[in-house]
């Protein structure tokens, strides 16, 4: 089957057992076929009163039906049908593009404005209007997080070995459901969680770094759970028992040689645990509410973080409300980015940490 | 220090399944015992009974007595930890540890266990193990390769080197030559007539030709059925299974004429 062929190839009618002389289309031809629905889509587009959307989904409509019709004309049905799925399956994808490279653009386009040195250098003390930026937010979310993953990745990997190595029966289908739910808590239950358990000491009106980084734990647990779960399956039982052959008790056995073994998708798991919950806005905004100036002490009073900053920078703008929503658009960009280079990382540790074969 | 272990009425479970019956046997210091019989005849689960490796297994237990130098390996005082200490074991499929080097993989067994060692001693240890497992020469330019960079063969070897570094009295080996190719086998069976003078060394096989090569004595396991007990049908001396073995199944199995 050559591919450079221009045009349906000149074959006679094809013998009904012949593997050779099927016609086939170029790419070159099908895109044209294609361009043509296309064009066809915006002429009927342009008779009823001309717009963007309209013009393509009726182009791409007429496109893909041109192309069914060409092919089944030319190439018979079966690879019509082929044809025809194709184009189905690369709208979808398109489709589902669309939000995504539109958020991108748009979060670009109107965050880039003040991505400046002053949003990393200043807070927004004494600031109305113009300037400021989100210093004392970025290193806020920076310490929750932080703070977060302090008390959820113990806890998590603990669970994950003991449902692995430990637990068997009851109690462990009960601890793995638990987890299941937990999973599916709205952030919103969990900030309110560790507010009302904090009230319960501190008073009502209590404000603190840690309640975000409770919250944010209880969000990240299952998560770092079920991924670390995962990951110890997947050491071999071969592992364990060349262990326990040579006299290695069982929680050294776990210490030494599983973990080192998915040393690199327990880090991954980690991370993307991280980046699932460094965005999360309203346990923040119940637990920690926000500030102006810096507070670097999680242990004391309100603090600023990203994706509150930004809630609050879009919710209460004051007088000259645009600086107040630029300041908005870079602090979501700064999470995008955030979010993207933990995935990042998460991607390096598992290159880096994976066993070696060394050949 | 190889050392002598007596098996009296052994019964091995599977949660409440019986997969092995009733054996006594006695195994000889210094010399290769071999153990063959059908799939599923209970030759590998009597084999990791003797070091304690069965009870690993969620709901595995064991009834009866293990005996190894006057002293019950299953007494309720006796830490299985111990038990394997003394009681190496190689597997079916290479194991080596893949975040570990070759050298870290033959003083795993020290290093794993906390015994602190100088730099000189973990040396010497690493060579004399590597070459008791006629490993040395091939691998000595590259100890700090990882040990999962090795042949199918090597890292065998490598395995029966890990074994053999933690000193044990006695050797169990599980179909160690499987997974291996003719040559690969032949330098493991050599090793293994080099290595009974140290040890007790008990092999399970699926070749009857090796048992006969290496072997001093033979035990021959058979279940009569799907879901009936395997049991030791008859132990002998090599010689003998192979060529007037007191009970007919044995010459049946080992005549091909099995079943």
């Amino acid at each position: 089957m050559s591919t450079d062929t221009r045009t349906a190839l000149p074959t006679p009618t094809p013998d009904a057992g012949s593997l050779h002389g099927e016609r086939r289309l170029s790419r070159a031809v099908l895109a044209g076929i294609y361009l043509a629905g296309v064009a066809l889509g915006a002429a009927l587009s342009a008779l009823t009163g001309f717009s963007v959307t309209s013009t393509v989904v009726y182009g791409v409509v007429l496109g893909t039906l041109a192309l069914y019709v060409a092919c089944r004309a030319v190439e018979g049905r079966r690879k019509a049908a082929d044809r025809l799925v194709t184009a189905l399956v690369t709208t979808a994808f398109a489709i589902a593009m669309i939000p995504l490279v539109s958020l991108v653009y748009t979060v670009l386009d109107k965050g880039l404005a003040r991505l400046d040195g002053d949003f990393f250098n200043q807070s927004m003390f004494r600031v109305v209007g113009e300037g400021g930026g989100a210093y004392h937010a970025i290193l806020g979310t920076l310490i929750i997080t932080a703070l977060a993953t302090v008390i959820s990745v113990p806890i998590g990997l603990m669970t994950a070995i003991y449902l692995v190595e430990y637990a068997t029966g009851r109690l462990k289908k009960a601890i793995t459901f638990f987890v299941d739910v937990m999973t599916g808590i709205p952030s919103i239950v969990a900030g309110l969680f560790a507010f009302a358990l904090f009230t319960l000491f501190f008073g009502n009106s209590v404000r603190l770094g840690v309640m975000g980084a409770v919250a944010l734990s209880v969000l990240m647990i299952p998560v770092v759970v079920r991924s670390c779960e995962e990951v110890l399956k997947l050491v071999p039982n071969e592992l364990r028992e060349a262990s326990y052959a040579l006299g290695v008790p069982k929680w050294r056995t776990v210490v030494k040689v599983v973990l080192p073994t998915a040393v690199a998708g327990l880090g991954t798991g980690v991370t993307l645990a991280v980046a699932r919950v460094v965005g999360e806005t309203a346990p923040l905004l119940v637990t920690v509410g926000l500030i102006t100036g810096t507070n670097l002490n999680p242990f004391d009073g309100r603090m600023a973080t990203l994706p509150v900053f930004a809630f609050y920078q879009l919710t209460q703008p004051g007088t000259d409300t645009q600086a107040y929503l630029d300041r908005a658009w870079t602090a979501a960009l700064l999470l995008i980015i955030l979010v993207m280079a933990l995935n990042v990382v998460a991607r390096l540790i598992s290159r880096f940490f994976a066993p070696k074969t060394g050949r | 220090m190889a050392k002598r272990i007596e098996v009296s009425d052994l019964n091995i479970y599977y949660g409440n399944f019986l997969a092995v019956e009733g054996v006594n046997v006695s195994i000889e210091p210094r010399s290769i015992t071999a153990l063959i019989g059908p799939s599923g005849c209970g030759k590998s689960t009597f084999l990791r009974s003797l070091n304690r490796m069965h009870e690993v297994l969620p709901g595995a237990r064991v009834e009866g007595k293990v005996v190894m130098d006057g002293q019950d390996l299953y007494a309720a005082d006796v830490d299985p930890v111990n038990v394997r200490r003394q009681i190496g074991m190689v597997f079916q499929r290479p194991n080596p540890f893949p975040t570990m080097s070759i050298y870290d993989n033959v003083i795993a067994g020290n290093r794993l266990n906390n015994n602190k060692m100088k730099k000189s001693e973990a040396d010497d240890l690493v060579e004399k193990s590597l070459r008791g497992a006629n490993l040395w020469n091939e691998v000595k330019d590259r100890l700090d390769r990882p040990g999962s960079g090795l042949s199918g063969g090597q890292q065998q070897r490598l395995c029966i080197a890990r074994a053999i570094a933690v000193e044990p009295d006695v050797l169990l080996m599980d179909e160690p030559c499987s997974a291996l190719d003719p040559i690969s086998t032949l330098a493991i069976e050599d090793l293994m007539t080099e290595l009974k003078e140290r040890f007790t060394i008990v092999i399970v096989t699926h070749n009857m030709q090796q048992a006969a090569r290496v072997s001093e004595s033979t035990g021959f396991f058979n279940l009569n059925g799907v879901g009936q007990p395997g049991r030791l049908i008859e132990f002998n001396p090599t010689e003998k299974i192979f060529s007037n073995p007191d009970e007919k199944a044995t010459e049946d199995y080992i005549s091909g004429r099995f079943g």
